[in-house]
């Protein structure tokens, strides 16, 4: 089944895309969503433990079911939280 | 962004109080001279998590209004991003769920910024976002209430 995965800030930067159609397991679930996209983008993989996943602009957990035509999105940890910086670059 | 036009949205006549807060963007950070911000969210989820975060202060401060607007692209330092108007039948409210507002838009909603400061840029990143994480949500229930 095909899925549009939506990606910000840092994790849109690393993969040179904010959105990407791709085709996943019929019975994919988020976390394998975003586990073959870490396949395909290995720089990703920092993330796995602090990103969020939402489903059709809902929150989702990682373990929630995902269905043909879903837009799957994955989340870097949001401004507020505790000001620590992220991957930047010096120019 | 008028702050006047977003407390309108809280206005009742039976809540005779009524909060705002502005957020800035802020010339030093963590030590370095900002340039300017530049912000993207989820825009969809992110106005879904701004109901959620009122109707959890409507739950906790009965009677109690708010309203979130929050700024998205370049915004030069001085500027407002966010603007958060609360409103209660008594002033103590209206200043919890004020304070409560901004404590978990920062926590849960999907809006990130990139800094631009003197000799590079970098994506601000905190924690998770996560709506059902209870301590955190206790973490914003303890500051609105401090």
């Amino acid at each position: 089944m095909r899925v549009t995965v939506r990606l910000f800030a840092r994790l849109r930067d690393l993969v040179g895309a904010g959105e990407l159609a791709r085709q996943v397991d019929p019975t994919a679930n988020v976390a394998e969503v975003w586990g073959d996209l870490v396949r395909e983008f290995p720089a990703l993989a920092p993330y796995t433990s602090s990103i969020s996943g939402a489903v059709n602009a809902e929150y989702a957990r990682m373990d929630a079911p995902v269905a043909d035509g879903d837009e799957v999105a994955f989340l870097p940890p949001v401004s507020g939280g505790g000001g620590a910086a992220g991957g930047g670059r010096a120019s | 962004m008028n702050p006047s036009e977003v407390a309108e949205l809280v206005a009742d006549p039976g809540r005779g109080a009524v909060t705002t807060f502005i957020g800035t963007v802020r010339r030093l950070n963590l030590g370095r001279r900002v340039e300017r911000l530049e912000y993207e969210a989820y825009a969809p989820l992110a106005v879904r998590t701004f109901e959620r975060i009122a109707a959890e202060a409507a739950e906790r401060w009965p009677g109690s209004a708010l309203a979130v607007h929050h700024r998205i692209g370049r915004l030069n330092v001085g500027e407002a991003s966010v603007v958060i108007a609360a409103a209660a039948p008594h002033r103590a409210d209206a200043f919890a769920v004020c304070r409560y507002g901004i404590e978990r838009v920062k926590q849960i909603a999907p809006i990130w910024k990139r800094e631009h400061f003197e000799g590079g840029d970098v994506w601000v990143e905190g924690a998770t976002a996560d709506p059902d994480d209870t301590r955190a949500r206790e973490d914003a229930l303890r500051r609105a209430c401090a």
